[in-house]
C-alpha cells in the first residue's frame, strides 16, 4: 500500500520536478533582464506573496473566480436542462448559442465594461460570459442523451417534476455537467486573469501586470508561478469533487468493459 | 379489471406509415396471470406502451377498472426486458426499489419494510447497499421485480422480461413470477416471445397474429395450479398445449388461422 502510494506520488509529481529543475539549471547563469535566474525568482518569492498581499489580491481574485463560476453553472446547467428538454426551444436556441459560442469571450471585455463598469460585477460577468458555453452546451448533450427505458421507467413510476429533474435528468447527464464544469474551469482561470489586466485596483491578474510595468521582473514571475499553482489545486480539487459525484459512472463503465 | 377495447396504433413516419396494432381487443380479469405472445415484431412492446400509458393509441382505449388510461396510471408497475437500461445506475438496490415509493409518499417506516420484504421476496436481501451495476443480470432484474413488488400494484405488466437472461437463471426467475403471483394476488400481463414460457407461466395465452396486429386466439392453460419447471415441462397435456400455441404463431407468421389446430385442442 504504501509503496504503491509513494510511486503514485512519484508519477505525479515527477515531470513538474523535472522541468523546475530544468528551468533551474538553464537560467542559473542569465544575465538578461527578463528572464532571471529561477534562483532570483524564488528568493523573492516569500517577500512578494506575504500573508498581506494573499489577502489583498490573491483573495478577491478567487473570490470572483468562484462566483462566477458558481453563477455559470447555475444557469448553465439551469439552461441546459430546459433547452435539453425541449426539442422546440432546442431548435430555436441553438443556432443563437452556436453564435454566442463563436466569440471569444476576452473580446466582449470592453462592451461589458460599458454596460457593468470596472468594479467585480464587472469581472464576475466576464467570467459567466465565457464559462456558461461549455457547461450550457454538455448538459444540453446531456439530458438528450438520457436513456430512452429508463426516462418510460421513471414516467411508468410517476416520477415527475422535481423528483425527475433530481433523481433522472440531472444525475443521468452529470457526466457530460461535469465534463463541461471542467473545461469552463480552465475558462475561468484564463477569464479571471484578463478581466484583472483591463481594469482592476486589485487581483492576482493587476498585480502581474503592476509587476510589469515597474519592470519588477522576478516578481512579475513568482504572480506567474502563483498563477500555475492556483490552478494546479483547483484542478485537484474538482477532480476530487468528480470522483465522488461520478463514482457510480466510472464503475458501471468499468463493470460495462468486462462484460 | 383491465380492458383493451379496439386499440390501433399508426407510427407516422417521413413519408412511412407503419400500423403497428390494427385492431386489438381483449380483457383480463383482476387476478389473473395471462401471458401474450405472438411472432416477433407484431407490436407487443407497442401494445404494451399503450396499456401502460407510456404511448397514446391512434384509436381505441384502454380501460384499468373502467377508467380510460391517458398516462401512467397509479396502481401499474412495468418490468422491462432491459433491466440494464431500467435501473438508476447512480442509485444503490433499496434506493433504486425505494424512489418509487418515496414518490407515492409512502411513511419512511413502512417504505423501509416494503423494501425489505420486497428484497426477501426476490431472494436479495444482503444487497441492499450494492449498485445495480455489481449485480449479475438475472440479480438485476430481480431488483426491477423487487421494485415493482414493493410499488403494490394492482395490475403488473411485463415486457419480455427475461430475454437477455440465460437458461437456468429464467427457470428460477419463471417460478419466482409464479410464487409471487399466487402470493400477492396481482394481475399479470407477461409478454413474451417464448413459448414454452407462455404456457409454463400462464393460466391465460393470447396470441397475437404477425403485424398488423390482432387477437389471433385466446387459449386457456389448463395445467394445476401447482407447476414446477420438471414435472409440468414434461406433462403431456403442456406439450400438448405448447405444440398447438406453436401451431398458431407459426399460422400467424403466415398470415392465416388453422382451424385444424383449434380441433385438435378442443379434443
Amino acid at each position: 500500500m504504501a509503496a504503491t502510494a509513494l510511486k503514485r506520488i512519484g508519477l505525479v509529481l515527477g515531470l513538474p520536478v523535472i522541468l523546475f529543475a530544468v528551468w533551474y539549471v538553464a537560467t542559473d547563469n542569465s544575465q538578461s533582464f527578463y528572464v532571471p535566474p529561477l534562483r532570483t525568482i524564488l528568493s523573492v518569492f516569500d517577500d512578494t506573496w506575504t500573508g498581506q498581499r494573499l489577502r489583498a489580491d490573491v483573495l478577491p481574485s478567487a473570490l470572483r473566480l468562484l462566483a462566477g463560476y458558481a453563477l455559470a453553472t447555475v444557469l448553465g446547467v439551469g439552461l441546459g436542462v430546459v433547452i435539453g428538454s425541449y426539442r422546440r426551444v432546442r431548435a430555436v436556441a441553438e443556432p443563437v448559442l452556436e453564435f454566442f459560442r463563436a466569440i471569444p469571450p476576452p473580446v466582449l471585455v470592453p462592451v461589458i465594461m460599458l454596460f457593468a463598469g470596472i468594479g467585480d460585477g464587472m469581472k464576475v460577468i466576464v467570467i459567466v460570459s465565457g464559462c456558461v458555453w461549455p457547461i450550457l452546451l454538455n448538459t444540453v448533450e446531456g439530458v438528450r442523451a438520457v436513456d430512452g427505458v429508463l426516462a418510460d421507467t421513471a414516467r411508468s413510476y410517476r416520477i415527475t417534476g422535481p423528483a425527475r429533474l433530481r433523481h433522472l435528468l440531472l444525475r443521468s447527464a452529470s457526466p457530460q455537467i461535469m465534463a463541461g464544469m471542467r473545461q469552463a474551469l480552465s475558462i475561468a482561470i484564463i477569464l479571471m486573469v484578463i478581466s484583472e489586466m483591463f481594469a482592476a485596483s486589485n487581483g492576482l491578474g493587476f498585480t502581474i501586470v503592476q509587476f510589469q510595468r515597474s519592470f519588477a521582473i522576478p516578481e512579475m514571475w513568482t504572480g506567474i508561478i502563483l498563477l500555475g499553482l492556483l490552478g494546479f489545486v483547483l484542478s485537484a480539487l474538482f477532480r476530487f469533487a468528480e470522483n465522488r459525484v461520478l463514482a457510480w459512472y466510472h464503475g458501471l463503465r468499468s463493470a460495462q468493459r468486462k462484460s | 379489471m383491465l380492458e383493451v377495447r379496439g386499440l390501433n396504433k399508426v407510427y407516422e413516419g417521413h413519408q412511412r406509415r407503419v400500423e403497428a396494432v390494427r385492431d386489438l381487443t381483449f380483457t383480463i380479469d383482476a387476478g389473473d396471470l395471462v401471458c401474450l405472445v405472438g411472432p416477433s415484431g407484431c407490436g407487443k412492446t407497442t401494445l404494451l406502451k399503450c396499456i401502460a400509458g407510456l404511448l397514446a393509441p391512434t384509436a381505441g382505449e384502454v380501460l384499468l377498472d373502467g377508467r380510460p388510461v391517458t398516462g401512467p396510471p397509479r396502481g401499474m408497475a412495468v418490468v422491462f426486458q432491459e433491466y440494464g437500461r431500467s435501473l438508476f445506475p447512480w442509485m444503490s438496490v433499496r434506493d433504486n426499489v425505494a424512489l418509487p415509493l418515496k414518490q407515492k409518499r409512502v411513511a419512511k417506516a413502512r417504505r423501509r419494510e416494503l423494501v425489505d420484504e420486497a428484497l426477501a421476496a426476490v431472494g436479495l436481501a444482503g444487497t441492499e447497499s450494492a449498485y445495480p451495476w455489481q449485480l449479475s443480470g438475472g440479480m438485476q432484474q430481480r431488483v426491477a421485480i423487487a421494485r415493482a413488488v414493493a410499488y403494490e400494484p394492482e395490475v403488473l405488466l411485463m415486457d419480455e422480461p427475461f430475454a437477455a437472461v440465460d437458461a437456468q437463471t429464467r427457470a428460477d426467475l419463471e417460478d419466482l413470477v409464479r410464487a409471487l403471483w399466487k402470493r400477492l394476488g396481482v394481475t399479470i400481463l407477461f409478454v413474451t416471445h417464448d413459448i414454452d414460457e407462455a404456457v409454463y407461466l400462464g393460466q391465460q395465452v393470447i396470441m397475437l397474429s404477425a403485424s398488423p396486429t390482432v387477437v389471433q386466439e385466446r387459449l386457456a392453460i389448463d395445467l394445476p395450479a401447482e407447476r414446477d419447471q420438471l414435472h409440468t415441462r414434461a406433462d403431456a397435456r403442456f406439450t400438448h398445449l405448447r405444440t398447438h400455441v406453436y401451431e398458431q404463431i407459426q399460422a400467424a407468421k403466415r398470415g392465416t388461422r388453422t382451424d385444424a389446430a383449434v380441433a385438435s385442442v378442443a379434443e
